[in-house]
């Protein structure tokens, strides 16, 4: 019997990722036995254990005992995963669909008009490739307030793909169909909104899911250095605390974060797709 | 008494691409007229601004020079009076058929309700043969013929006082234009509206229209000739080729359209603002002494 492509691969994925534990489990070597300390060792602190790389079953084991109580909250430093992960898809997305909202109308005027686009297109072309990091200190000074700061800096990063894609999407939207608006006397909103709008929407699309993208990768970063909450605050917590068990896992948390919102954004783009 | 649209001195000229010397001019002085419930066709070659003629009388180029006059009013952008469909069908791909045609009904009539928009939504796609599923597929789904059915149903659902068709059957397989030409002949007759078609199709034109318009080639294309088909109605496909007319009407046009109309290219008008010579082909015997064609000037 032969078995569906789709499920040999789900059976080689699950395949590769025991063999990959195995062999990390296995690479990492047993803590030495205690055994009696020579004088010269107990002098020199030979005696305590040497930090190591967990073996992956302390990561699933703590991976266990985090996500079955997520959202404990044990004062500033000692709070659940879900309340970390919680804190930043609140940042990422409150600056993201900020962004969303002004590079969206904004594409549209730059893909509208050429005069605008000619206009914009220096001020783009330098801001863009911009570190959104670079921006961190100047939003502190600006802002004066950290939480603001990380979310002016997701913001920042998540607005290029955004307005780029939506500008290009709206300046590509074929002239038959803005001719089928015109002989139908749609006024220059209706225009947008029923014809150019869903025209546009599959590229307005790709921009926003490559945005996404990026502000999750951003702010992990961003929250290294503003400190306080979020995931990427815990990573460095856990880094400070030397317990790369939770180092690990909290890695794999921001995968797997990362892997849903792209999910998401990937089922709205399929969403709006046409095929002509 | 002037006619129910009216094309006065037409010309589309654009200026010469390096800022000097003469401007290239497609067609000048363009005049002619159409009357209310006429199926008027244009043939000539490509370059000849037959589609420029087609998207001014849309609304949606400008000529240079010259006015249009339809109802007594002048033509100016487009407007729902005059519907168009377009040579690759210009479907708005994300609505599905049924969608694509109440997208339209409701722009001519925005006080309706929706049950009444999709009712005549429906009376018009079911006209063309569009029904029982079909209707509610996207237009990738559906084949061209298909595509071509619902931009027609699209253009006469919102019953425009003038239809512009710009060679819609161009992209079609023979048989597929066969039987959507007769879906627009038997709503053309039920609707009696005034259409306007662009073709590249002598039988087409022969068996659609009751008036042919002959284009010179560019540049300087003018329309030379307006060819009155003498044929009765309803024409059957099959036995129009046996009226006494149609051969000699068929010549006539394939004769200026591979000799006469590079012959009179280019040439100046004997009379500015001269409307095209009317041929028109009688059902009397031939008499050998007389030229089997003669023009009627009106």
């Amino acid at each position: 019997m032969k078995l569906s492509l789709k499920l040999r691969a789900a059976m080689l994925s699950v395949a590769l990722l025991l063999l990959g534990m195995a062999i990390w489990e296995i690479a990492i070597p047993a803590p030495e036995a205690a055994r009696e300390l020579t004088e010269y060792e107990k002098l020199t602190g030979g005696g305590a254990p040497k930090a190591g790389v967990p073996p992956p079953s302390q990561v699933l084991a703590r991976a266990w005992e985090e996500l079955s109580d997520p959202f404990y909250d044990a004062g500033p430093n000692d709070k659940g995963i879900g309340i970390q992960v919680g804190y930043s898809l609140y940042r990422v997305l409150s600056g993201y669909f900020g962004a969303a909202l002004i590079a969206i109308p904004l594409g549209f005027l730059i893909g509208m008009s050429p005069l605008m686009y000619r206009a914009l297109d220096p001020f783009i072309q330098v801001l863009r490739p911009i570190s959104p990091l670079a921006w961190m200190p100047l939003a502190l000074f600006v802002i004066q307030d950290s939480q603001a700061s990380a979310i002016f800096v997701i913001f920042i990063c998540s607005i290029w793909p955004m307005l780029i894609n939506t500008a290009f999407g709206v300046a590509g939207v074929r002239k038959d169909w803005v001719n089928v608006a015109r002989t139908h006397e749609l006024g220059a909103f209706r225009t947008a909104f029923t014809v150019i709008l869903p025209a546009a929407a599959p590229t307005i699309l790709t921009g926003m899911r490559i945005s996404i993208g990026i502000a999750w990768l951003v702010i992990v970063a961003a929250e290294m250095l503003v400190g306080g909450t979020g995931i990427g605050y815990y990573v460095w917590n856990e880094w400070n605390n030397l317990d790369l068990t939770s180092v690990i896992f909290s890695i794999l948390v921001i995968g797997v974060v990362g892997m849903a919102l792209d999910a998401a954004f990937g089922r709205i783009q399929r969403a709006v797709q046409y095929s002509e | 008494m002037t006619p129910f649209l009216s094309i006065e001195g037409l010309a589309k000229r654009f200026p010469p691409q390096d800022g000097k010397g003469e401007p290239l001019t497609v067609f000048e002085d363009v005049s002619f007229g159409i009357e209310k419930g006429e199926f008027v066709c244009i043939i000539g070659h490509s370059g000849c601004g037959k589609s420029t003629i087609l998207n001014v009388l849309a609304g949606l180029d400008e000529a240079s020079d010259g006015v249009v006059v339809m109802d007594g009013k002048e033509v100016r952008g487009p407007s729902l009076d005059r519907g168009v469909v377009f040579q690759n069908y210009s479907l708005l791909p994300w609505l599905s058929a049924l969608k694509n045609v109440t997208f339209a009904v409701a722009a001519r009539h925005p006080s309706w309700s929706k049950e009444q928009v999709r009712a005549h939504a429906y009376r018009f796609l079911e006209m063309v043969g569009l029904s029982g599923g079909a209707e509610l597929r996207k237009p990738s789904q559906l084949s061209g013929g298909m595509r071509q059915r619902v931009s027609i149903a699209r253009a006469f659902a919102i019953e425009p006082k003038l239809l512009l068709l710009d060679e819609p059957f161009g992209a079609l397989d023979a048989l597929t234009r066969g039987s959507i030409q007769d879906e627009l002949l038997k709503i053309w007759s039920e609707t009696e509206q005034t259409v306007f078609m662009i073709t590249h199709d002598v039988d087409e034109a022969l068996y659609l229209a009751d008036r042919i318009l002959l284009m010179t080639n560019g540049p300087y294309a003018r329309v030379a000739e307006s060819v009155e088909i003498g044929i009765p109605r309803p024409r059957s496909r099959d036995r129009i080729v046996d009226h006494p007319n149609y051969y000699k009407t068929r010549n006539h046009l394939v004769h200026f359209l591979h000799r006469r109309s590079k012959e009179l290219a280019g040439r100046e008008h004997a009379r500015k603002g001269a409307r095209p010579a009317t041929v028109r082909f009688g059902d009397e015997p031939e008499d050998p002494s007389r030229p089997a064609i003669y023009a009627v000037n009106t």
